[in-house]
């Protein structure tokens, strides 16, 4: 018995490992391929240390006659400011549905969730010929305002504010804060779990969108970093694996970094979303 | 959702007159305040969105002289005829067979071993997320990398005798296996995704149920055949379910794969892309590709109500 039992333990164990070492065997390469020079990657040569190792990819691709850097600029502004936004919007209809009284609240629920039942691939074609409509094409505008609110992250806020104490709200009127002042100095800030939750999340959406930059970002210094990717790898010639593999390692680290810092909200969201 | 709960308002619920406070009225208008901006947002963006994608799919459209034709069915009756279309469907259905058993496989499998008593689970946990982290565009890349004809894999087969010195395939302009790529690739990347859900799943089994099993002298294969997998029989449905609309949703990989052409050869052609070709491309055929978006969506929201029936079912259970 004793035994098999081992037996078993191993070879979870060795699940495990192999799983870890399929999941991280691209990252590797690309840190690997982005410290290498272009003659080695395509050479063949399977080590991922190499002698020959250089910064020089990095110092191209943020150089002078690059646009990665502005690229990269342009993803923190959308994905930063679209982020903000969402909060505030998300968080005030939250609210709005779940601690305040008025006519049609329930009708404007019920219509909320029908809309979340729609898949956001049939709105690209009309998303577009609004946009283009009210002339915010290639502009971040674009990128930001369809994407300014979320149903989803509005029913989570709403379901924290459910539990928001009443009696809270109606001594810190008392203390003479208006309804308004209720919300931005005491509800908001209690809800900061699930709002970093939101934020985490909406923030990785904004970063790492393509469809949306794709279709409605024309202009190269407009694009967004993960645009500017496939632009640099779709160049003509044979492709610079080694700068785009630099690229690709910046274009991820703040997200890992997001991660690092913020892994119990991860946790957090996943599990909702799990159980959406 | 407890959305008919009692609000413990000050104001008392059955008032005589029909006059409302002064305080009333504020609530009300801060309501609609707090409102406002996600109702507008949405309201543009989904809700006529939605209306206009369902009047284009009855429309002739020229994006150049910005005009709109009524052709009643002509666009739905086109759709019938359509090689092309035919082609993408294919291609989306073989990916969608491949792909949702082979992701759901690997996530169960992953998250049972996660959830037994092992050392080193957070790490391997922060392991096993790194792709959900990665947006589309870096991944694809890799990949196409990993895969180019000087890339690693082709090296590795070289290197095993698989493939003859300098004989490294073509994945990417192979017709034969580009779409292949794509698979593995996504599979890769939507692992995590089932697994998280799996592992929220697992939380939930009793932990009872393993110790009986302990004491009957069961294997750690024996737990996961009659204990593990029975209990996880609701949410693997899920799961199936949520995979198949992943699979038909898939764009950006394939997009980013083929630059946009579907190619070599139509190969890499998913019905998502199909549509922004006939959408974006040179054909100009937006109200053809609403259609086509309008299929597409009542087949998804098919598949994702049955999906949340099956998971209420499960709750209720």
């Amino acid at each position: 018995m004793k035994s098999k039992k081992k037996a078993g333990r191993v070879a979870l164990y060795v699940v495990l490992i192999l799983y870890a070492f399929i999941t991280l065997y691209p990252f590797l390469w690309m840190v690997a391929a982005s410290f290498k020079p272009l003659r080695e990657i395509v050479g063949g040569n399977m080590s991922l240390i190499s002698e020959n190792m250089t910064l020089d990819n990095y110092t191209t691709i943020f150089g002078h006659s690059s646009l990665f850097p502005r690229w990269f600029l342009n993803s923190l502004f959308v994905a930063t400011v679209g982020t903000v936004i969402n909060v505030f919007i998300n968080s005030m209809a939250g609210y709005s549905l779940s601690c305040l009284n008025y006519p049609g609240r329930n009708k404007i629920h019920h219509a909320l969730l029908l809309l979340m039942m729609i898949p956001g691939q049939v709105l690209l074609i009309p998303n577009y010929l609004l946009l283009k409509e009210f002339g915010m094409l290639d502009s971040y505008m674009a990128l930001i305002l369809p994407a300014a609110a979320n149903i989803g992250n509005i029913f989570l806020m709403r379901q924290f504010f459910m539990n928001f104490p009443h009696d809270v709200a109606e001594a810190a009127e008392i203390d003479g804060l208006n309804r308004y002042g209720v919300f931005f100095r005491i509800a908001m800030p209690l809800a900061r779990p699930t709002i970093a939750t939101t934020a985490i999340f909406g923030f990785m959406g904004f970063w790492n969108a393509f469809t949306a930059p794709m279709l409605y970002i024309k202009t190269d210094t407009k694009y967004t970093l993960t645009l500017g990717l496939q632009s640099f790898q779709s160049q003509n010639a044979g492709t610079m694996w080694n700068q785009v593999m630099a690229a690709a390692c910046i274009s991820v680290v703040p997200i890992i970094i997001i991660y690092l810092i913020f892994n119990k909200f991860f946790l957090v969201g996943l599990r909702m979303d799990g159980e959406k | 959702m407890p959305s008919g709960s009692p609000q413990p308002t000050a104001v008392p619920a059955v008032s005589k007159r029909p006059r409302h406070t002064k305080r009333q009225l504020q609530e009300w208008r801060q309501g609609y305040v707090f409102l406002l901006p996600a109702v507008i947002i949405l309201g543009i963006f989904i809700g006529i969105s939605a209306i206009f994608v369902i009047y284009l799919s009855f429309c002739k459209v020229n994006l150049f002289t910005n005009s709109y034709s009524f052709v009643r069915l002509d666009n739905y009756l086109r759709l019938f005829q359509d090689e092309y279309a035919r082609t993408a469907l294919l291609n989306s259905l073989k990916f969608s067979v491949v792909v949702v058993p082979c992701q759901t496989i690997i996530a169960l499998v992953i998250a049972s071993v996660l959830n037994s008593k092992i050392r080193g689970k957070t790490f391997f946990r922060a392991v096993y997320f790194l792709p959900t982290l990665t947006s589309s565009s870096a991944l694809t890349i890799i990949f196409m990398f990993m895969f180019s004809v000087t890339g690693p894999i082709n090296t590795i087969l070289i290197n095993m005798g698989v493939l003859p010195e300098g004989g490294g395939i073509n994945f990417l302009n192979n017709p034969a296996v580009a779409l292949q790529v794509i698979m593995v690739m996504n599979i890769w990347s939507t692992v995590p995704q089932y697994t998280t859900m799996y592992l929220a799943s697992l939380q939930d089994l009793p932990a009872s149920l393993y110790e009986a099993a302990d004491i009957d002298g069961a294997g750690t294969f024996e737990k996961f055949k009659s204990i593990t997998i029975p209990y996880l029989k609701p949410i693997t449905t899920y799961v199936l379910l949520t995979g198949i609309i992943g699979t038909l949703q898939m764009f950006d990989q394939a997009y980013i794969f083929s630059n946009g052409s579907g190619g070599p050869a139509n190969s890499t052609l998913t019905v998502s892309l199909m549509v922004y070709r006939y959408a974006f491309g040179t054909t100009n055929a937006m109200g053809y590709a609403s259609t086509i978006a309008i299929v597409l969506a009542l087949v998804i929201m098919a598949v994702s109500l049955i999906a949340e029936k099956l998971n209420a079912a499960e709750k209720w259970y």
